[in-house]
């Protein structure tokens, strides 16, 4: 699992891996907002916390069949689906990698954007840390929407088709936990709520990842 | 005799075709008095007016809306359990029905609110539900579409369809955490005091029952559907090879 997890990482890391593509987004989606709704600082400051959201959750999008797609090219993959590591491993491994490479700088980058938006003090840590618990829940349902998709010719839209509506409940409980901790207000609910979702979909979502990923390498 | 006999396609198809046109005399039946009932014979409402009358649309279509998401979930089940083809097809032909009564229901809800709450929509959990319930069609019908392998298709779409229910679930109870409705709760339990009144209550059963009906008729008629193109597609493939 080590040795996978290595791996990926470095995949990710050199050149062609695409690892910071996602940050260049994050940044794009960002700085693309004031120009669409304008530059008012107090309108800036309410939506900041679920703009920073929304742009993690495209940025994590937007990477996801990289996840799969380049195993599935070159045959890896059969060799990871016949190795004597469980395939739920190595696809929750994936999506640890996943979330390395891609949600962790998502994370980091949140705050430094938070300052492009304007977003109210108290925000930046409830905002870090309400990324920080649910960004693994984006990468693990992610990677199930890549593993459903991962043969497919034109794979790319329908994955956000699919896994989209999978991100509704992690998006409304991790930007009402922003939008609170930005407010002032108290985020503790919001983000045990979150949490769960993370905690849950963590624990289960490999296997279905790997139910899927089984038919597809039939 | 068991109730699996019939995921034998020939003699689901038998069945289907006697048992259709009941559904469909049953169901036209039902709606047109639902309808009819429902529209020229109850009063209005003391504060809606006339047009309280769209209910007998909107809460059947919504109803099985619903419902036909539940029946492509057991369906899904019952393939990935004991890989009977026509459940499968079943649930594949259930999918445009669900998004279909998925539709009327929020266009019904829409032409309603807009005199009633002053606007066509509003972010209520239960028409936010609705709208991701739309979306997870929309998904699910998608893969079908994209898979050209039958039983891989039939497998993944079981699979999201099973996953998907979860998190429909998961956003319907997170979207009433999210905002408060303007949308009336439920008025149609069976375990309530106060529910809709009975000059209303009645025709409206009608009508769902009209809808259930409808449904069952659509899912049937077009299960067979997919079963003869199926069986069509293995003729012209045996034909190609033969030739």
């Amino acid at each position: 699992m080590n040795a996978l997890l290595v791996r990926d990482l470095r995949l990710a890391f050199r050149a062609g891996g695409g690892f910071g593509l996602g940050l260049a987004f994050f940044l794009i989606v960002v700085t693309l907002v004031p120009f669409a709704v304008g530059p008012q600082a107090d309108l800036l400051a309410r939506i900041a916390a679920g703009i920073l959201w929304l742009g993690a959750l495209l940025a994590c999008l937007l990477s996801l069949d990289r996840i799969l797609a380049l195993d599935w090219e070159d045959g890896s993959l059969d060799l990871l689906a016949t190795s004597p590591l469980p395939l739920e491993a190595a696809l929750a491994v994936k999506a640890l990698a996943h979330w390395l490479t891609t949600g962790l700088p998502l994370v980091l980058a949140a705050p430094v954007l938070g300052v492009l938006l304007n977003l109210p003090g108290p925000g930046y840590v409830w905002t870090c840390l309400s990324l920080v618990i649910g960004t693994p829940a984006l990468s693990v349902i992610g990677a199930f929407g890549a593993a459903l998709t991962v043969g497919l010719r034109r794979g790319g839209l329908l994955l956000s088709l699919i896994v989209l509506p999978l991100y509704v409940p992690t998006l409304i409980f991790g930007a009402e936990a922003a939008r609170r901790g930005a407010d002032g207000l108290d985020p503790t609910t919001p983000l045990l709520m979150l949490g769960g979702i993370t905690a849950g979909v963590v624990a289960l979502m490999p296997f279905a990842s790997a139910a899927v990923l089984r038919v597809n390498l039939r | 005799m068991s109730f699996w006999e019939y995921a034998n396609p020939v003699k689901f198809l038998t069945l289907s075709e006697r048992v259709l046109p009941f559904f469909w005399a049953l169901s036209a039946i039902c709606i047109v008095v639902g309808l009819v009932w429902g529209f020229f014979f109850t009063p209005d409402d003391f504060r809606q007016g006339s047009t309280v009358k769209i209910i007998y649309l909107h809460v059947p279509s919504a109803l099985m809306a619903i419902n036909a998401w539940f029946m492509m979930l057991v369906a899904s089940l019952i393939w990935l359990v004991r890989r009977h083809h026509v459940s499968a097809l079943a649930a594949k032909a259930a999918a445009p029905v669900g998004v279909t009564m998925t539709l009327i229901a929020l266009f019904t809800g829409a032409v309603w609110g807009q005199p009633m709450w002053g606007t066509w929509w509003a972010w209520d959990p239960r028409l936010t539900s609705f709208l991701i319930l739309f979306l997870f069609y929309l998904g699910y019908m998608a893969l079908w579409e994209a898979i050209e392998d039958p039983d891989t298709a039939a497998d993944l779409t079981s699979i999201l369809c099973l996953v998907g229910s979860v998190f429909a679930v998961l956003s319907r109870y997170a979207v009433n955490f999210w905002n408060q409705g303007l949308h009336q709760g439920a008025s149609l339990s069976l375990d309530k005091e106060t529910n809709v009144a009975d000059v209303f209550y009645h025709p409206l059963l009608v009508a769902i029952a009209g809808f259930v009906f409808l449904f069952f008729a659509l899912v049937l008629y077009r299960t067979g559907t997919e079963i003869r193109i199926r069986r069509t597609r293995a003729l012209m493939a045996r034909e190609a090879r033969i030739a």
